[in-house]
């Protein structure tokens, strides 16, 4: 994973709450097989929408996202994260995260950044009247500025440590494998396996 | 004894903790038992391929297919090439790890949320994760049970284990007793719209109360499936005898001495007296009407004998534009009584409600009668193992001289990845979890409900429920 310190994109407002991930990429599309190229798929109900904000020109290169609170609720999927980073996002903002969301975007290096309802509606307002505007993220002093508004976002201090450092979680964990084998040993025998398998 | 009173859920935590987290770092916890479907998989056996790594435990493990499954000519080729080769990666992957797999075909084929318990897999006290997230499901036997995405399906086949900062907790009191038609689908929907669709958000849900207890285990799993749609990652229910006796018997349940001593321990999965919830709800189950949906989250739900509800009764703003464009979206205009509203299709299925108990009691009410004439009805049992049983009992029979399709088991048009699909504009009243927008086909638009009103909507054609029909 790629260390994430400081960003500058376009910011794009998306004035929508509960933006679930069936919405950031629908079923259909989860049937690839692979992690990557799913560009395509982002938000595709709603691009169909020649109004929607990705369609706009001075939006269509946008990579800073302010969403309404709720996002990223429903299916587990991370083609959503996937889908976000392919099409160019760098971090999204919002004032209230779903939790499977959440972990996704921290896995892929997605920086999510909680900010106020109040906040998001300002920035709402300066990227509506100055359509193209950058955001600068700082992840080292967890701001975000878009033109001469400045706010500070809440992030997971771990999370915010990892993408950093742009640690990988598995390399990790397998710090810890010795205590991995030790909890092994002391598992109940009625604990259920599914080798050898047994059928009703 | 003087040890802190403990929740169910911080005791199932505790008891897999390998590594307790310091200085704001995750507590690193072990999974028991880990399901695996074709659609978020791929990517992380692709993963472990990379960087050269087994699956650490594929005696924990068990795939299954369901999301992509077609669910009429199963003895054909999978006519959608896109996901025929989803299901061979599975199938491939499965065979280089030496992970088990039910595939289509298969006599324990199914939703992965239906095999799981049904095989005496998912037990008390467990942890069982899937990248899935319905993986709630499963909570109902005192598991702690959560759906994951995909790098943390990867980081769990390598490790078996996953880095996870605490959840809160959450009661939900659910006390008295239901009124004939009203089901544990109508408690969870009443529960979402109670606490809205991220209510539940950063917690884990414990379901309590007389009118809990007095539920079956397929009844608690369809509570507990919908934990998700509140916004919870995880809802338990505390094991007792009800779940005992379900499990008893069961292909992978313990044996003899193992289990006594697994009840022995069960019998201890219950949240300590004067143990503290971080907050508590409180819902009565003795006025409970049988509850829809009318919008395009789980929340926006009301009793059957409600209205489509005014936008502009909603003090916050966002709960008021976001109800502002559902009604659009599901073309509905507000004050229309609910039971008014004609309905295109009704889907009885999903993890959710496809279980032999959601057949039987829809069946009860369809026997004998006719599907109004412009209701196309699917019945798509849970699992493979659900449509024998089923067909054992008739059941496929009442359905079909009801004039509903009678198909084989996976999750079909509770998301549509498989040709099972609303068309644009059409109107389902469907026993599934979710009524995003396009979520069963792209401009389709739905109703959730329960097993009882599905079969009552098929007969009169709006959305209705058994009492409907009497007189």
């Amino acid at each position: 994973m790629e260390k994430f310190e400081v960003y500058s994109g376009i910011a794009v407002p998306l004035r929508r709450s509960s933006v679930d991930t069936d919405q950031i990429i629908p079923a259909v599309f989860l049937k690839r097989i692979t992690k990557t190229g799913y560009d395509d798929a982002l938000f595709s109900a709603w691009r169909s929408d020649p109004e929607f904000v990705l369609n706009k020109l001075e939006y269509a290169q946008g990579s800073v996202l302010f969403a309404g609170p709720d996002f990223g609720t429903g299916s587990s999927r991370e083609h959503a994260v996937w889908a976000l980073r392919d099409y160019g996002f760098k971090a999204v903002f919002s004032s209230k995260f779903a939790d499977i969301f959440l972990g996704n975007a921290g896995k892929q290096g997605l920086v999510t950044g909680v900010i106020s309802d109040s906040e998001t509606e300002a920035i709402w307002q300066l990227l509506e009247t100055n359509p193209g505007l950058e955001a600068k993220v700082d992840l080292v002093a967890r701001e975000v500025t878009v033109g001469d508004l400045t706010v500070k976002f809440e992030i997971d201090e771990y999370t915010r440590w990892r993408l950093l450092e742009g640690l990988d979680d598995i390399g990790l964990t397998l710090r810890d494998e010795q205590s991995i084998t030790d909890f092994e040993a002391r598992r109940e025998p009625w604990r259920p396996k599914t080798l050898p398998a047994k059928g009703a | 004894m003087s040890q802190k009173p403990l929740t169910l859920a911080e005791k199932v935590w505790n008891d897999h903790l390998v590594v307790k987290g310091e200085d704001g770092a995750p507590d690193l916890l072990y999974i028991d038992l880990h399901l695996v479907h074709e659609v978020t998989s791929p990517q992380a056996f692709d993963g472990l391929r990379l960087a050269g790594r087994p699956v650490r435990r594929p005696d924990l493990t068990i795939a299954t297919e369901d999301h992509n499954t077609p669910t009429l000519d199963i003895d054909k080729p999978i006519a959608d090439l896109t996901s025929r080769t989803q299901i061979h990666a599975l199938r491939d992957n499965a065979k280089e790890f030496g992970v088990r797999i039910h595939s289509l075909g298969d006599i324990e084929q199914g939703i992965v949320h239906v095999v799981g318990p049904q095989l005496g897999l998912t037990m008390p006290g467990l942890t069982v994760v899937c990248g899935d997230s319905h993986t709630s499901t499963h909570g109902a036997f005192g598991a702690l049970a959560f759906g994951i995405g995909t790098s943390e399906v990867e980081h769990v086949l390598a490790t078996q284990t996953l880095p996870l900062k605490p959840f809160k907790t959450m009661a939900i009191n659910v006390e008295g007793t239901l009124r004939p038609g009203v089901t544990s689908k109508d408690i969870i929907l009443a529960i979402i719209a109670k606490i809205g669709a991220s209510g539940g958000q950063g917690y884990v849900l414990e379901y309590r109360g007389s009118a809990i207890r007095a539920l079956s285990m397929e009844a608690r799993m369809t509570i507990c499936n919908m934990s998700i749609e509140a916004g919870a990652r995880a809802g338990m229910v505390a094991p007792d005898e009800t779940t005992f006796a379900y499990l008893k018997g069961r292909p992978h349940a313990p044996e003899g001495e193992n289990w006594d001593a697994a009840v022995e321990y069960w019998k201890t999965l219950q949240t300590d007296e004067g143990a503290k919830f971080d907050v508590e709800v409180f819902l009565d189950a003795d006025h409970l009407d049988p509850f829809v949906t009318w919008g395009t989250n789980p929340g926006q739900g009301v009793s059957l004998l409600d209205s489509v509800p005014n936008p502009d009764t909603f003090d916050d703003p966002n709960e008021r534009a976001a109800a502002q464009r559902a009604l659009e979206y599901m073309d509905l205009t507000a004050g229309t009584p609910m039971k008014s509203i004609k309905v295109d299709t009704v889907f009885l299925g999903s993890c959710t409600n496809s279980r032999i108990e959601d057949l039987r009691a829809a069946a009860s009410v369809l026997k004998g009668r006719k599907k109004a004439d412009h209701i196309r009805m699917l019945v798509v049992p849970g699992s493979a193992r659900v449509r024998i049983e089923a067909e054992a009992e008739g059941l496929d029979q009442v359905f079909k001289e009801f004039g509903a399709e009678w198909r084989f088991a996976g999750c079909s048009m509770c998301l549509g990845m498989n040709p099972d699909q609303l068309a644009p504009g059409e109107r389902a009243a469907s026993t599934s979890n979710r009524n995003f927008e396009g979520r069963q086909g792209k401009g389709g638009r739905t109703h959730l409900v329960s097993p009882l009103v599905a079969a009552a909507t098929a007969i009169r054609g709006t959305l209705s429920s058994p009492a409907d029909l009497e007189g």
